[in-house]
């Protein structure tokens, strides 16, 4: 019962009291009156969780000398905002929100006691009602999984979503999303909607919105006005520009990562500038070689992804034994996460030619995460070339291997494979590398001085 | 004033808001004030949250409608992501959460099991997450005031604010130098029913806080908040009493204004006042050729003049409520708070301010306003003027019903002024980043087996042991320099009474005469009383020697600059007898009287060199022996 377990629930039990009920709890010389709150299945069984009429909680152990009596049944806390009812305005765009879990859009849970996904996205439009003026919304529930959670199937069950919406007419799409991977959903996206005619925006938050300093509510007006006003039919991260609330920045969906644990400005485009921002609403573009939306066109949904697909990262003293299990798990694709130019120890080349042979392919990005790998510079990318390497130009590592899953879903050949992950295909790979978007520390500035960097 | 306060039903209690002299209390930043401007400003807004109990607290709405936007000024050497809410709360600073437990302890409460950190909704942005975190420690305690229990049902720890340091109509600016510096929060009951007796406790709660020698001192460190309503009335939180002095007056102040508010209800009751409407009447036209400086700018700054009636208020609205400050003074900071316009012109106040007769009646006329009605007008941007006389009426609504719960600031002069509705209880929830703390019984146990002396004990020691005056006992209990003294006194001998009045009258009078005693380390008073204690300085000289020590130098070249390096008894003895051969005819007329004026001449070449007695006992001998020689 509410994270009551052991001892405390017993008792409770015992008393016929529940969750909302207001009580009193004497022990020794102490006596406190409240209501009886929810438990944290973090804390221990032995305590009960009371609120006191000021507004405090505070946890009462039980022992022999705890006594609990009930003054008065109570009613549970109501949690959640009265669905917000718009008429539709047909001078406004549509845009349908859908949801999938994560802190865009969240709640106390008190089974964890932590911040847990839950508001349904009615909730979150009658918690922004800014929205109304921007859009007419739709919302929608596609699943409700914590972003760690989430897989290749409920990409693809995503991708379904938005590919019916926008065949429906929806002006564009925004998917609320959990942040931690959020970059792959994107590059998943970007892969599996072809012939995309309308913008698709990933949005989220790294502020629970149960908190008055969220950044969702300014992520999500900006993203439903990339969604509902801009020109960009492509797949997109709208997240916090800075750690301002002041702008957005609108990223292509191959090009983002997730680069700070709890910044508000976590997502950035690497190896390459973004898309555009957004500042009050209103979008501007940074560059003009995005796809450009059509009032007209279909989407197809191409949704076929090879789920045994892995990522590994190369480090000091790795041995084949990682590559090994992986094949004999029968694993039909491997990215490596490889060192500075895009190298791996020669401890491993046994196993990637093993794979190379068994038709595995093996592609080669960079742990450096920003540059491009380059395998003829060093006798060893040379030689996991000749192996059969794949080199992954300056596709991010979590790209590649979306990129991986996705073509290895359409039974191509070897040749074809290696051929396509070389080829850009939704903005994944740059032609060049521009000289102007590596970071450099703020800090650096005042250190370093301006005009020396 | 001579008010009965018990017929008035006057309830009264207080907070005691005091810094723990420690590091923050959910991150590992010091915490160090700041003056210069920051290196960096973040620009932030917030958003009011739903309460666990489902309710938008309505002091958080009120904030939301005033729509501000925040400034943080952060310096990256002190302040961390954790302050400028871009990284989760570490876990609690322990050594905080201690110091709380002692002072809860020594004002006899009863620590929880098992302490929960709770959010507390601020949206003024004070608090970069638009919350305060606030633990409640312990219950039920009580202090004893002039032989009455005074209970003090809480004791909290939590977070301090961000400093407030700009506002403007838009922006409001924060320093985050003070934000999350560990405060325990004490609160009394509401009985009391003076404006005198909470000052005292307050003072004795301070004494006890002082005692821990954990908290920090200083302007700005503790502040009071006081509770206060009278039958009738309503519920007021009057914020940052910083003075003991003040807290009197603000009540006496307070009491006032809620009498006078509910005169006002009254009267407005018997000339049968009804709800004011929001309707809103530009009148421009009638000050388009006014003399007033502050509207004639406003319309050529594009905006406009716009007035509301309130019906049957005339003379109300100039009514006094607090020392020369009228009720139209409150309806102004409700206008100038959600409105940000600069002020309000009502009519019980004109003509004046440049404002004619004749625009006066034009105005009446306009507003259909017979004399029994006031009329409340502002001049500014429209929007900005419609908010402000909205929440002018809104507020004079209010007045129709009583006294609103406010939450108010003290002012320097003991009168107060609105901030913000008083908050409901619903803005607590829980802080899921942080697990609930237990508080074990063997933590308990160790708090208690070393919980500092207090006060009123402390003073009776140092009266038996150390022989001080009740009075000096007194002051150096309730020094900040107490545990510096019984340092001294136990490593050095000397007078427990010189030590005293060294720290607490000597140094406090160099203050006075603008001497920097910042500078006087407790090093050097251990030097000075180290010298004294060997006979190496006489204790005349001390003022001198602490005076050029606080303008930097070492003791030692202080002593030196001062040319009070001791002299031998040798060569004391030839400047008594060379002082005495000199003087010969002054020995001669005067005989044994002489020693006044001898004593006089040495004493002005060897001041703070050897001791005077010393000197008074030589020249005694050697006049009994220059009698002698003369006589024979």
């Amino acid at each position: 019962m509410f994270g009551y377990r052991g001892k405390a629930l017993r008792l409770l039990k015992s008393l016929e009291i529940e969750v909302g009920d207001r009580i009193r709890v004497e022990k020794g010389d102490r006596t406190y009156e409240g209501i009886l709150m929810p438990r944290s299945e973090l804390g221990d069984p032995n305590h009960v969780v009371i609120k006191l009429p000021n507004g405090y909680n505070l946890g009462v152990k039980i022992t022999k000398e705890t006594k609990i009596t009930k003054i008065e049944k109570g009613k549970l806390p109501k949690l959640g905002l009265p669905p917000l009812e718009v008429k539709r305005d047909p001078a406004k765009p549509d845009v349908t929100i859908l949801g999938t879990g994560g802190t865009v859009a969240c709640r106390i849970d008190y089974r964890t006691g932590a911040v847990y996904p839950a508001f349904t996205p009615q909730e979150i439009y009658s918690a922004v009602p800014e929205l109304a003026g921007l859009a007419n919304i739709e919302v929608m529930e596609v699943c409700n999984v914590l972003s760690e959670n989430m897989t290749s199937q409920l990409w693809a069950r995503i991708g379904r979503a938005v590919a019916k919406k926008l065949n429906a007419g929806a002006d564009g799409v925004v998917v609320a999303h959990g942040t931690d991977t959020m970059g792959y959903t994107a590059a998943a996206l970007s892969f599996m909607l072809k012939g995309l005619f309308r913008p698709v925006v990933l949005v989220g938050s790294q502020r629970s919105s149960d908190r008055p300093s969220s950044d969702a509510a300014l992520n999500l007006i900006s993203a439903v006005a990339v969604a509902g006003k801009s020109d960009i039919a492509e797949v997109c991260v709208v997240m916090h520009g800075s750690t301002d609330d002041d702008f957005c920045l609108i990223h292509r969906g191959t090009k983002v990562r997730k680069c700070h644990t709890s910044r508000r400005d976590t997502f950035q485009t690497i190896n390459d500038i973004p898309i555009g921002m957004v500042r009050n609403g209103e979008v501007t573009t940074f560059r003009q070689d995005y796809n450009r939306a059509r009032p007209e066109g279909k989407v197809e949904l191409d949704a076929k992804f090879e789920p045994k697909v892995a990522l590994v990262k190369v480090f000091p003293n790795i041995k084949g034994d990682i590559i090994d299990s992986l094949l004999d798990e029968g694993y039909k694709g491997i990215v490596l996460e490889g060192t500075g130019l895009g190298h791996a120890p020669r401890m491993l080349y046994k196993s990637i030619r093993r794979a190379v042979k068994l038709g595995v392919p093996v592609v080669m990005t960079s742990q450096c995460i920003w540059g491009r790998v380059d395998m003829k510079v060093y006798s060893t990318g040379r030689e996991l070339l000749s192996l059969g390497v794949i080199p992954g130009e300056d596709m991010l590592p979590e790209t590649a291997y979306v990129k991986l899953m996705w073509l290895l879903g359409h039974d191509l050949s070897q040749e074809e494979i290696s051929s396509l992950m070389r080829t850009n295909i939704s903005g994944e790979i740059s032609p060049t590398s521009r000289p102007d978007v590596f970071p450099t520390p703020p800090v650096l500035r005042t250190l370093v001085g301006e005009s020396r960097l | 004033m001579g008010l009965d306060y018990k017929k008035l039903g006057l309830k009264i209690g207080f907070e005691i808001h005091q810094e723990l002299d420690t590091h923050k209390l959910f991150c590992n930043c010091p915490a160090t004030l700041r003056e210069e401007e920051p290196p960096i400003k973040i620009r932030r807004r917030l958003r009011p949250a739903q309460s666990e109990l489902g309710e938008v607290d309505r002091a958080a709405l009120a904030e939301a409608i005033k729509g501000k936007g925040f400034n943080y000024h952060v310096y990256p050497d002190t302040i961390c992501l954790v302050e400028t809410d871009e990284e989760p709360p570490h876990p609690i600073n322990e050594e905080a959460l201690n110091i709380a437990l002692e002072i809860a302890l020594l004002l006899n409460a009863k620590p929880v099991d098992e302490a929960h950190v709770m959010r507390k909704v601020v949206i003024d942005g004070s608090n970069t997450c638009g919350f305060q975190r606030t633990i409640l420690i312990a219950t039920d305690g009580y202090i004893e005031i002039d032989g009455k229990k005074v209970r003090i049902p809480t004791v909290c720890l939590e977070e301090d604010a961000a400093r407030k340091v700009r506002e403007d109509v838009s922006f409001v600016d924060y320093r985050l130098d003070r934000l999350g510096i560990p405060l325990v929060e004490i609160a009394t009951g509401p009985e009391f029913s003076d404006p005198h007796t909470p000052a005292k406790a307050a003072l004795y709660i301070g004494q006890i806080l002082r005692a821990t020698g954990k908290v920090k001192r200083g302007i700005g460190t503790i502040r009071q908040d006081i509770n206060i309503s009278v039958s009738g009335g309503a519920r007021q939180e009057i914020k940052g009493v910083q003075e003991l002095a003040l807290i009197s007056k603000v009540i006496e102040n307070e009491v006032q204004r809620q009498v006078a508010l509910l005169e006002i209800r009254d009267e407005l009751k018997r000339r049968g006042a009804t709800t004011v409407e929001k309707k809103f009447i530009d009148v421009t036209n009638v000050f388009s050729h006014t003399k007033s400086r502050v509207i004639q700018k406003a319309i050529e700054a594009g905006g406009v003049v716009l007035a509301v009636k309130l019906s049957k208020f005339a003379g109300l609205v100039g009514k006094e409520v607090q020392p020369s400050r009228r009720f139209g003074a409150e309806l102004a900071d409700h206008a100038k708070t959600y409105g940000g316009v600069g002020g309000i012109f009502h009519t019980d106040e004109l003509p004046a301010h440049g404002i004619s007769i004749e625009e006066l009646e034009r105005l009446r006329e306009v507003m259909g306003a017979s004399p029994i009605d006031a009329v409340i007008f502002v001049a500014d941007i429209k929007d900005k003027a419609e908010a402000a006389l909205s929440a002018v009426v809104d507020r004079a609504n209010q007045a129709l019903i009583g006294v609103p719960e406010e939450t108010r600031r003290a002012l320097p002069d003991g009168t107060t002024e609105f901030m913000r509705p008083l908050p409901g209880a619903g803005r607590m929830y829980p802080e899921t980043d942080i697990a609930p703390i237990p508080i074990t019984e063997d933590r308990i146990k160790t708090i208690k087996s070393s919980l500092p002396e207090l006060p009123e004990s402390k003073k009776k020691r140092f009266i038996d042991e150390y022989r001080l005056s009740e009075s000096l006992a007194e002051r150096i209990v309730l020094s900040e320099n107490v545990d510096l003294f019984e340092a001294l006194i136990r490593k050095y001998r000397v007078e427990p009474a010189l030590v005293a009045s060294t720290l607490e009258e000597t140094i406090v009078n160099l203050r006075r005469e603008g001497v920097q005693t910042v500078n006087i380390t407790p090093s050097a008073l251990e030097e000075v009383f180290e010298r004294i204690s060997k006979g190496a300085l006489a204790k005349e000289a001390i003022p001198d020697v602490l005076r050029l020590v606080a303008s930097g130098i070492s003791v030692s070249s202080a002593i030196k600059q001062l040319g009070l390096e001791r002299i031998s008894k040798a060569e004391l003895i030839a400047l008594i007898s060379e002082t005495v051969r000199s003087n010969l005819n002054l020995v001669k007329e005067r005989g044994e009287a002489a020693i006044k004026p001898l004593m006089g001449i040495i004493m002005s070449k060897v001041r703070g060199k050897v001791n005077g007695k010393l000197v008074y006992e030589l020249l005694e001998r050697e006049l009994r022996r220059a009698s002698k020689v003369q006589t024979p």
